[in-house]
């Protein structure tokens, strides 16, 4: 119970319109699952709603976090509780510098004041495995930030808070092959028996270097197929097009 | 843009330096306006012929100029009788804090200025109500010719310098409030810094409200020399009454060539004073005067500090931060008049509103004919913290000369979900999040302040914008 990250039957809209349509999953410790599938199928929705945007609507179903249901949490109990999304657009906060929001949300996380020197240690292991410039930190918050870097800074801020269950929504987009073997490698490097990791994808791209434990299918808000990680590479053989017209 | 959220807490801010002390008043008039009111400070003062006359005949302005139509209320907010415009609790400025009057230092002592003066600062003055009740300078800058005083010793004690510069960058005609202060003027600073001396520890005064129902005319005068440099900073609060009270500055500027000035104003009246305020500088030749004006208090502020660059390749700049809670209107800006070759300016200009708060950019940039080749760049940015507040943007261009560069960007926002969402997503609480995206707002001109300021203004907001997002 204590190291699994549940969602049950879960629904879910935006504005008047249902996207998640019963969607259920188990993920334990020590897991990678991907959940693939096509444009519009809901995989935004999901990441959105496991970390609990306002904007959108649980209408049925929980979700349960070592156990207890978080749904109806704000989004920041969630992530003090070890839940971590890492934002397909990580929205850019002008004049808040990176380092300084760091340290704030590692606070937060640990419930106390860190020491300052322990956390710069930290910061420079991390960014050295993330191939991140010690300048970097100092920028305001996603300002300006290329695609790549604005990606690299949210596996930043996760080996930094370093969650129990976290979803990495479509991590891939918007970058070069490099920065993709970065992240990845950044990625596996966290990966372990402590922690359980959601990724949302698009292309099988990304799988190639995180090799996951499950991969599901989401289509139309449902889960429609499940299985190993050699269903990436039939989907990139085969698109999305034989699962749909299964249905 | 998305949306604001509504506001749940109307409560505004808690101001620490709402409170009021029992100050033996040593001399004072009876409330009003009038000639027999200029007469007795004119005696009190025993000031020269000249300033009795220029107090005079300021007042005569004064009563007939009409305040202008661009600043609705203002014309019928309050009876000028209401108000008393002399209030005195010290015989004379001291020059050590020792024997300035036990209970108007224990009020300096609440408000932490006291401490300032064991900073390192290069001068300190304090007014109380209409008097300074201290001002003093460091040694070393006094050694090097630098004068640091109140302005009616600067009257006193260099005639000259003084009737050579008072009243010639703001004249009593400029405007109805000027023409105010001109006739009621006591206090403020007065400043010389001779050519060539760089006082690079900052002048500081703050100014104190402690009487009800009064008006505060402090009048300062700078004069920066040929390659010199100065920067001063003003503080100022009063108590919080039912009634209101009227603050009514000037201060005149003098940048002479290739000199600079820095003028940093933390303005945090509580929210009865209506603040009424004439800045202006006249910036000679290669010289560069920049105002740091950040306006956090009062009832309703309407100032606007300018730069006139009258010599070739002069600079000017400023940086303008109003923060409008409940209740409040800042009225702020800037101008920018260009009248020599070859200028450059630069107007940033930063404002939330949150509570019901108003706030207004206007500013005005002026290019003369003959003013060929400046550049003058405005930004004016707000933050509107929930549909009860109001933000507006006044911006006024007029360019004659050739060449000019003039660029003008605005933008309004609110506290977007979006960065909301992100933030509490790593675990920092939505009160937390509000405070951290007003604050980088903000933050291109805190990081311009000096370090005990900065970390006050940081205070300021973050109480003013506590609730203020649902």
């Amino acid at each position: 119970m204590n190291d699994t990250f549940e969602i049950v039957n879960l629904h879910a809209r935006i504005e008047e319109r249902e996207i998640l349509r019963g969607v259920a999953l188990t993920i334990r410790k020590g897991e990678v699952h991907a959940i693939m599938g096509p444009n519009g199928s809901g995989k935004s929705t999901l990441a959105n709603t496991i970390m609990g945007n306002p904007k959108y609507e649980v209408t049925g179903g929980q979700i349960l976090l070592k156990g207890e249901n978080i749904v109806g949490m704000s989004p920041d109990e969630r992530a003090r509780k070890g839940l971590f999304l890492a934002f397909q657009y990580p929205c850019e906060v002008p004049g808040v510098r990176t380092a300084n929001f760091l340290k704030l949300a590692c606070n937060a996380r640990a419930g106390k004041e860190l020491d300052t020197m322990d956390f710069y240690d930290k910061l420079q292991e991390k960014m050295k495995i993330l191939d991140i410039e010690e300048k970097f930190v100092r920028r305001y918050l996603n300002e300006g930030f290329s695609g790549g870097e604005k990606k690299r800074n949210e596996i930043l801020q996760m080996m930094m808070l370093e969650p129990e269950f976290a979803v990495l929504d479509e991590t891939d987009s918007g970058l070069d092959i490099d920065a993709l073997k970065i992240v990845c490698e950044g990625v596996n490097k966290l990966r372990g028996p402590d922690i359980g990791i959601l990724i949302i994808t698009h292309y099988e791209r990304m799988l190639r270097y995180i090799i996951p434990d499950y991969i599901h299918i989401l289509v139309d808000g449902c889960l429609v197929k499940s299985g190993g990680p050699e269903l990436a590479a039939h989907l990139e053989q085969h698109g999305y097009d034989w699962i749909t017209k299964d249905k | 843009m998305s949306e604001p959220v509504p506001t749940n807490s109307p409560v505004a801010r808690e101001y620490k330096e709402g409170f009021h002390d029992d100050i033996k008043t040593l001399n004072s008039v009876p409330k009003g306006l009038s000639h027999d009111v200029v007469d007795y400070m004119c005696d009190v003062k025993s000031e020269p012929d000249w300033m009795r006359r220029f107090r005079h005949e300021s007042l005569d302005v004064f009563l007939k100029q009409e305040i202008p139509p661009w600043l609705p209320g203002l014309r019928d907010e309050f009876n000028y009788d209401e108000f008393t415009y002399y209030v005195s609790p010290v015989e004379k400025s001291s020059r050590n804090w020792e024997d300035v009057p036990i209970e108007i230092r224990r009020t300096y002592d609440k408000l932490g200025i006291a401490k300032e003066e064991q900073k390192l600062l290069g001068g300190l003055g304090a007014q109380i109500d209409s008097e300074m009740a201290y001002h003093n300078i460091q040694e070393s800058l006094a050694q090097k010719g630098v004068i640091f005083l109140s302005c009616d010793d600067g009257l006193k004690q260099y005639p000259e310098i003084f009737r050579e510069h008072f009243a010639k960058v703001i004249p009593p005609q400029d405007n109805k409030f000027a023409a105010l202060n001109s006739a009621f003027w006591s206090g403020g600073s007065f400043v010389y810094v001779p050519k060539g001396v760089k006082c690079d520890i900052p002048l500081s005064v703050y100014f104190r409200i402690n009487a009800e129902q009064f008006g505060q005319f402090e009048r300062t005068l700078i004069i920066i020399e040929d390659d010199a440099f100065c920067h001063y900073v003003e503080g100022c609060s009063a108590p919080i009454y039912t009634t209101n009270s009227l603050h009514a500055a000037v201060v005149e500027i003098y940048v002479k060539e290739r000199a600079r000035c820095r003028y940093t104003t933390i303005q945090n009246w509580s929210t009865d004073v209506y603040n009424l305020v004439t800045k202006r500088s006249l910036i000679s030749a290669h010289g560069v005067m920049e105002w740091v004006d950040g306006n956090l208090g009062s009832k309703r502020t309407v100032k606007y500090p300018s730069c006139y660059m009258i010599g070739e390749g002069a600079h000017g700049e400023v940086l303008s931060l109003a923060s409008a809670d409940k209740g409040m209107w800042q009225d702020a800006g800037a101008k920018m008049v260009f009248l020599a070759p070859n200028c450059t300016g630069r107007i940033n200009s930063k404002s939330i509103s949150g509570h019901g708060g108003r706030s207004s950019y206007r500013g005005l940039v002026q290019v003369a004919k003959n003013a060929t080749n400046c550049r003058v760049q405005v930004n004016c940015d707000a933050l509107i913290l929930d549909p009860q507040s109001r933000s507006d943007t006044y911006p006024t261009m007029e360019v004659n000369g050739d060449l000019a560069t003039v660029e003008h960007e605005a933008t309004v926002s609110s506290v977007s979900d979006e960065q909301l969402f992100y933030l509490t997503s790593r675990g920092i609480k939505k009160e937390d999040a509000v405070s951290m995206i007003v604050n980088g707002f903000i933050e291109p001109i805190v990081k311009e302040l000096p370090m005990e300021f900065a970390v006050e203004i940081n205070r300021l907001i973050g109480m003013q914008m506590e609730g203020s997002v649902g």
